[in-house]
């Protein structure tokens, strides 16, 4: 057992681990923040998409032991003051998801895809962008259409703001 | 309709909590000092059990118990059953082979379950099934349906001899069916296989037993589309407790697309497990045991002779099936492909003969049932491949013979049982035709070709049957269970409401939609309408969601249940006014007098009736009403797809350049719901026809493609954006006017877009997946 150290969701976090533990166990069955989701065992369907310092990674590929020191935000940490993040409010304005499984890592992976291309996002780039998460009930339309929705509001809002 | 009434596009009730991570699935359950489940499979397809050596495993670290297949016996747990009895041409019954939910004799697929350890984390419990020792005795083993019926094959059951289970057939007589095929101007046969697919919603199974000795109750959290039947098979034949001790909760459940309809012996062994091993036990399904056990859908192998006259009419359709079952008889197997493939077999076509043959097998692969469509989409891709060749051979456009064919006045009555109630298919060709500018087709080729690309389109008109079903019609056809749906609307005593349903959501939005249905008839906001479902402690009983039929039956049953509210809320509103029960309309919230301005709040006619202070003479207290709804027919949504590609002649990759979808669903409640329904469906049916497959080893029967770096998953950059329309007819069947619409895109898509490949490559010889191999195979072997 390894003790790790960790800020997840703004919060800081400690927890005896094996070396074995998958960064997404930890999240799951230490902190009980249910909302990642593993859908497969061979990081390919993106359910457990988090952001450790940032960056969108595959929690279940990734090792706790790895995540010290890191900042992990989960999607229980994206909405604010109990106002849902851009890309949350476009995902239900589209209906981009439907049974609600892939939804989280699809978020945490749009968050992640329009903070690198900005207001650059068309939709062969999203969906390009999106080979590593897999949806089975929507066939992507709805989530690419948040997407690109999500995008330009949020690069409208950065203008604004400068 | 109001903003949040019928034909609204509302945002859907439910979105928050999932798009928070507030969403709770079967996995994301704990009790206190649950333990986790591992399963030890079997390697092998086929082999004898010579003996469990359990001993090392239960030395390992954290383990609390391995069990075996003898110990449940010995429990008196019993076989998994399929719960839809077929008749064989010959009257005999369907030859079912016994499957335990712990195999302790024989194994008959890969993956097919030993034993199970219980231990104190997921990874101790994994660690320990990889130390029980079974000693097995090979046996050979047969994959492929046509072979296994053939001399000499491993036999899978002693009860079914040549591993057929039935041989079955429906329609015209066979000889009435030839003669006209005899006679025929022209004849179109082929050979069409239909791939098998695994079904990978994305959330994997999932079960949580929990066993309470004080009071000898079990608690069962599963991820399944219809729990209510998960406690009557579990009780009734599984003898795992009887109802009433035996409480089956569904929560969040990721998807299910049929795989979640069955019972499987998972749950059965974690709630056994409970009891024995004195901890509540739960098992998290992976990817790769999912590929493994998870029903898989389709395949099937058929051959089809479609006659016409001299003037292009159809005059017969002789078709026979070989549908592989695997290892074990599923569910509601029996099914598919006969009540739910070969009564679709008319299509959307007046055809006076047809004549279907099937013949089910056991073969040593995974146990295959209902995926989404279920049959339908096997008869309309057989149908609509066919149709689209003939009209190649026989030099017509492929509309135009559609069109000489069409079914146009209603109610119709097929040859192979079913009776269309209502439709007009030549508006959805029309309209899909019209979307896709199919007149400026060869415009488009030509430059196309130019840049040394091959351009092709193709449609497919395709109906189904949902709103599944008359009880006492699928009863007389061998359904062990009766097919209606039940409901219950609460009105509670400060005017919110809460509808209990039997239907059960896996995505599909109930809890908008069927608020929606309240809102429109009350005028009250969706808001103070909560929809309930997924648990046997709360809904009385229920059928379940598949088959489309939550709209059209669970929501009927809501409508029925509502008639009763708003009749008895209407005489209470009489009584406070003074008025006629006549006179009352209840609309915007309040009961109002017609054609004065009496009016009472809403929450004021709710609260009258549990104060009880002031109700008409002898009523009782209370605004609640049940109501159970039994279809009188099945329902038939129809349209038209067509789907136009591109293809790459160096790698034989296919791009979908457009993909157009022209359904006739009824009346919609949705129509934001209802297009992400037609959107995943399409994107299943696209990854039947060029990504997915499920492949077996024929030799080992080893599962080839068990993950997914095996098996393609359609992702977002295989699929364009879809172009979906209705022209919609209502349905005479249901209050609503409802057809359905979970299964069209995956019905509909499939043979649209083998069309369209056969037609750009100009070779028609070419099967299910289109991986750019067989299409740059197909390309070249065409010149």
């Amino acid at each position: 057992m390894t003790k790790v150290t960790m800020t997840v969701n703004g919060r800081q976090v400690s927890g005896d681990v094996e070396d074995r533990t998958l960064l997404v166990q930890f999240i799951r069955e230490k902190l009980g923040l249910t909302g990642t989701h593993v859908g497969c065992d061979t990081s390919q369907c993106g359910t457990c998409v988090v952001h450790m310092d940032g960056r969108s990674i595959k929690s279940c590929s990734t090792l706790a032991v790895q995540a010290a020191g890191s900042e992990i935000l989960t999607i229980e940490g994206l909405a604010r003051d109990g106002e849902l993040h851009p890309v949350q409010a476009a995902f239900k304005a589209h209906h981009g998801l439907q049974c609600g499984f892939c939804t989280p890592g699809m978020v945490m992976t749009a968050v992640d895809m329009i903070n690198r291309y900005g207001g650059a996002l068309d939709e062969k780039t999203v969906r390009e962008n999106l080979e590593g998460n897999i949806c089975r009930c929507t066939g992507y339309h709805n989530i690419v259409k948040a997407i690109l929705a999500a995008a330009a509001e949020m690069s409208a809002g950065r203008q604004a703001a400068e | 309709m109001g903003v949040e009434g019928i034909g609204a596009r509302v945002a859907r009730k439910e979105d928050k909590r999932f798009l928070t991570g507030k969403g709770r699935y079967t996995d994301d359950m704990v009790v206190p000092g649950m333990k986790y489940a591992a399963f030890v499979r079997s390697p092998h397809a086929h082999a004898k059990i010579k003996r469990i050596d359990a001993s090392a495993a239960e030395k390992m670290p954290g383990v609390i118990a391995v069990l075996n297949g003898q110990q449940m016996l010995d429990d008196g747990i019993g076989n998994l059953i399929c719960g839809w009895m077929i008749h064989s041409k010959d009257g005999s019954p369907m030859k079912m082979g016994a499957w335990r939910p712990l195999a302790h004799e024989t194994v008959r697929y890969v993956g097919d379950a030993v034993a199970v350890v219980v231990a104190d984390s997921v990874g101790e419990a994994r660690d320990a099934a990889e130390q029980v020792v079974v000693d097995y005795e090979e046996l050979p083993a047969v994959t492929d349906a046509a072979t296994a019926l053939t001399a000499g094959q491993p036999q899978l059951h002693p009860e079914a001899a040549g591993n057929l289970i039935y041989d079955w057939a429906i329609g015209t007589s066979e000889a009435e069916t030839d003669a006209a095929i005899a006679a025929a101007a022209h004849v179109t046969e082929m050979t069409i296989l239909n791939n098998r697919l695994a079904p990978n919603p994305m959330e994997p199974r999932a079960a949580l037993g929990v066993y309470d000795s004080a009071e000898d109750h079990y608690t069962c959290y599963t991820t399944s589309q219809n729990p209510h039947v998960a406690r009557l098979v579990m009780s009734a034949f599984y003898n795992v407790a009887p109802e009433n001790k035996l409480r089956v909760i569904a929560p969040d459940v990721g998807g299910g697309f049929g795989s979640k309809i069955f019972i499987y012996p998972e749950e059965i062994v974690c709630l056994w497990a409970s009891k024995r091993a004195g901890v509540p036990v739960k098992w998290t399904s992976d990817r790769t045991e999912a590929f493994l056990t998870d029903a898989h859908g389709r395949d099937h192998r058929s051959t089809v002779k479609m006659a016409f006259d001299k003037d292009n009419r159809i005059t017969a359709l002789k078709v026979d099936t070989i549908a592989n079952f695997g290892a074990y008889m599923s569910l509601f197997s029996s099914s598919v492909p006969t009540y739910l493939y070969a009564t679709l077999l008319s299509g959307q076509y007046a055809i006076p003969a047809i004549h279907a043959n099937v013949r089910a097998v056991y073969t040593n692969t995974t146990p295959v049932d209902a995926y989404r469509g279920a049959g339908r989409p096997e008869a309309t891709y057989l149908l609509e491949r066919t149709i689209e060749t003939a009209a190649r051979e026989l030099g017509v456009s492929p509309a135009e013979l559609r069109r000489k064919n069409f079914i146009r006045s209603f109610p119709y009555q097929t040859p192979v049982i079913m009776n269309y109630d209502a439709g007009n298919y030549e508006a959805s060709l029309e309209a899909s035709m019209k979307q896709a500018d199919w007149a400026g087709f060869p415009a488009r080729k030509a430059e196309a070709e130019k840049r040394g690309k091959k351009r092709g389109i193709g449609m497919s008109c395709y109906i189904e049957a949902c709103g599944i079903a008359p009880s006492a019609a699928v009863g007389s056809l061998g359904a062990g269970v009766g097919l209606w749906e039940s409901a219950e609307v609460r009105v509670n005593a400060v005017g919110t409401i809460e509808v209990l349903t039997g239907s059960h959501s896996h995505g599909q939005g109930h809890e908008t939609t069927f608020a929606q249905l309240v809102a429109d008839r009350f005028g009250v906001p969706i808001d103070s309408v909560s929809v309930v479902h997924g648990d046997t402690d709360k809904v009385q009983m229920g059928m379940g969601t598949y088959g489309s039929r939550s709209g059209a039956v669970g929501m009927s049953a809501i409508v029925k249940a509502l008639d009763k509210v708003e009749a008895k809320a209407k005489k209470i509103a009489a009584h406070l006014m003074e008025a006629d029960e006549s006179d009352i309309v209840i609309e915007n919230g309040e009961a109002k007098v017609a054609g004065t301005d009496k009016t009472v709040p809403w929450f004021q006619v709710a609260l009258s009736a549990y104060t009880a202070h002031n109700l008409p003479g002898g009523m009782e207290p209370g605004l609640k009403e049940g109501a159970f709804y039994d279809p009188t027919n099945f329902t038939f949504p129809a349209g038209c797809y067509i789907c136009e590609v591109e293809i790459d002649q160096e790698t034989g990759k296919t791009d979908i350049i457009q993909f157009v979808a022209a359904d006739d669903f009824g009346n919609i409640i949705n129509p934001m719901i209802v297009e992400g329904q037609v959107h995943g469906g399409i994107a299943q049916g696209i990854g039947q026809a060029l990504l997915e497959g499920v492949h077996y080893d024929a030799q080992s029967g080893q599962l080839l493609t068990a993950s997914y770096m095996d098996y393609a998953m359609p992702r977002a950059d295989d699929l364009p954006s879809f172009q979906v329309s209705h022209q919609n007819t209502p349905c005479p069947g249901n209050p609503l006017g409802i057809k359905g619409c979970g299964e069209a895109g995956a019905i509909g898509s499939p043979p649209a877009l083998i069309n369209a490949i056969t037609d750009a490559i100009g070779n028609n010889d070419l099967s299910m997946p289109a991986t750019p191999q067989k299409v740059w195979a197909a390309i070249h072997a065409a010149h």
